[in-house]
């Protein structure tokens, strides 16, 4: 008896050591993740110079002798914010209009049907979508971007952008309907009493009400804009070069590290790595902003 | 670009000065300006939610029909060489990845579940630390996860281009996602389940693994195939780590490409659209039916 209880209380100390120990995982996995990304980047960018990286505009790591290699992230940063501006600019407007018709004027038939088909929308493979843009959306802007920019295949920001858009919509969707839910139904009922129409209720009240919900709903696409990879290398063109045109092509930061990691070696592959640091630090940085908004909204 | 910007910066700046203009109107064109605005409002929501509609409509649409009267036998085909169309080869590998993706974040990130609901004290700082650290890890870029997954498993442990080296790294990635939905599901047990297990005498664990695991399991079922679903539809934590060579793994340190890394390498050649789309049918009903078989699952779970 009492040796059985014995065993039985080592078994259950043990077992809470290994939950404990699988909790920590996480934890670990967060820990490598920042140091083999800083171990290997910042060596480059002390190597390279901070300002050559983060302000050269010239990204020429193939340029041997007699020319030097050139590893300026700048071209790739300012692609990647205006493909995501782009992204905002189309995804934002159309996914909260649509949240608030799903919140607050959708009948309920088509609700039960509209709902699950965005949340479904949601797991599309990326690479789904952007052989998507490949195949139907540059081609429509190729004779565009001939006809305004003289040159181009019609691979550019904005098809990247208006792909991007589309791609962010199930999350802004989904994240600004629950924050406009959450707003009390006594907000609306105040306002209706006071002799304002239905849709002026929403817009004027109730969606200003759930405003950190919405910048909250931003940020996650923001997010998800920034760090998305396969749908933006298949339409955006690519070009390591500032981009010029919102009809030609530009190259974001993941583009950059999924086309030249392959072949890359020595300085060019910790450079690439640099820019995989850049890039978590802007993810960071979005997710703080995120917490901030959410908080915010309680 | 640039001057595109301004405009659109400008256009809000002036959208604000007019609106503060409303208040010197006489009362008729007020009236008339806010019923304006009314039906300008409630007819672009009406538009926007029927473009959300048609845009994500027409992808699927456009997908499938012209991806279905693409299907051969020969995309099926089990004999292939380097450079060939045949899918099967990329079905056994993404199968085997989602074997041992599952095999091992499922465990972990139900424990850790676990730990933190049934163990700790809500709102400690440890599971505050645990649960901030699993929503980094939620918004990592997988561009982010391939690079350090080809850093630390495939060069600093050796690894090498291996299914085990993409394993690895997806199931970091699936972490927080299991962890988040179990924790779900065991916050939705009721305590009377934990009380009464308590009273007839059975400890902690007895009540976890007996108790409480069992009634969560639905919740966790459904984070599970979720998880499935997202490990399919990856590709950019993938290409570096298992690597995009066309054949059938005969170990786990075989490199080889899953469905989805193979529909990029087609859709990258240019030659094989059609293939390209019916590989890009299979992959998207495989995902959406998995997608829509935890929505169903999560559901009915919740409802009861």
């Amino acid at each position: 008896m009492r040796y059985g209880r014995m065993r039985k209380h080592g078994l259950e100390f043990s077992m809470k050591i290994v939950f404990a120990v699988c909790a920590c995982m996480s934890i670990v996995a967060i820990s490598l993740i920042a140091i083999f990304l800083l171990a290997g980047g910042l060596p480059a960018i002390h190597e390279i110079g901070i300002v050559e990286f983060f302000l050269g505009q010239r990204w020429a790591p193939g340029d041997r002798y007699p020319a030097v290699p050139d590893f300026g992230v700048l071209p790739m940063i300012v692609g990647s914010i205006y493909i995501t501006l782009g992204a905002l600019v189309i995804g934002v407007p159309i996914g909260l209009f649509t949240a608030i018709y799903l919140a607050y004027m959708c009948p309920r038939r088509i609700y039960v049907f509209i709902k699950p088909v965005i949340n479904l929308l949601a797991g599309i493979p990326s690479v789904v979508y952007g052989f998507f843009g490949m195949v139907v959306l540059v081609p429509i802007i190729r004779p565009f971007a001939r006809e305004i920019t003289g040159g181009g295949t019609g691979e550019s920001i904005l098809a990247a952008s208006i792909l991007l858009g589309i791609m962010i919509l199930p999350v802004v969707i989904g994240i600004s309907e629950s924050a406009i839910r959450a707003v009390p139904e006594s907000y609306l009922e105040g306002a209706l009493a006071l002799g304002a129409s239905k849709t002026r209720s929403v817009f004027c009240v109730i969606v200003p009400a759930a405003k950190s919900g919405i910048l909250a709903a931003v940020v996650l696409g923001v997010g998800r804009a920034v760090g998305e990879t396969m749908a933006v290398n298949m339409v955006a063109g690519n070009q390591a070069r500032m981009p010029t045109h919102l009809l030609r092509g530009a190259r974001s930061l993941t583009a950059n590290i999924v086309m030249e990691m392959p072949y890359a070696y020595g300085l060019h592959r910790d450079a690439l790595t640099a820019s995989g640091v850049v890039l978590l630090l802007f993810i960071l940085i979005i997710n703080m902003l995120f917490v901030f908004f959410v908080r915010k909204g309680r | 670009m640039l001057r595109l910007l301004l405009l659109l910066a400008g256009g809000c700046v002036l959208f604000f000065v007019v609106k503060q203009l409303y208040t010197y109107l006489p009362e008729p064109v007020l009236r008339r300006l806010v019923r304006f605005w009314d039906k300008f409002f409630l007819s672009l929501t009406w538009l926007f939610a029927a473009v959300t509609v048609l845009a994500l409509g027409f992808i699927i649409f456009h997908i499938l029909s012209s991806g279905i009267p693409h299907l051969s036998p020969r995309l099926f085909a089990v004999n292939v060489t380097l450079g060939d169309v045949s899918m099967f080869p990329a079905i056994v590998s993404t199968v085997l990845m989602v074997v041992i993706v599952l095999a091992i974040s499922v465990p972990l990130g139900m424990f850790t579940a676990v730990f933190l609901v049934e163990y700790m004290r809500t709102g400690s700082w440890f599971v505050t630390l645990i649960r901030s650290a699993a929503e980094i890890l939620a918004g990592i870029p997988s561009i982010v996860y391939g690079l350090f997954g080809m850093m630390f498993f495939r060069v600093f442990l050796g690894l090498g281009f291996s299914i085990l080296s993409g394993s690895l790294t997806m199931s970091i990635m699936m972490l927080p996602l299991i962890i988040r939905t179990t924790e779900e599901a065991l916050k939705s047990v009721p305590d009377t389940y934990r009380e009464g297990s308590f009273a007839l005498g059975a400890g902690k664990l007895r009540t976890v693994f007996r108790i409480i695991l069992p009634n969560a399991m639905p919740g966790i079922f459904a984070g599970v195939i979720l998880a499935i679903g997202r490990v399919v539809g990856e590709s950019a934590a993938l290409i570096f780590t298992a690597g995009t060579i066309l054949q059938i793994p005969s170990s786990l340190f075989d490199s080889a490409r899953t469905l989805t890394v193979h529909m990029w390498r087609l859709s990258s050649y240019g030659q094989y659209v059609n293939e390209t789309y019916a590989t890009a049918v299979v992959l998207l009903l495989v995902v959406l039916s998995l997608n829509a078989v935890s929505g169903i699952i999560a559901k009915r779970f919740t409802k009861t």
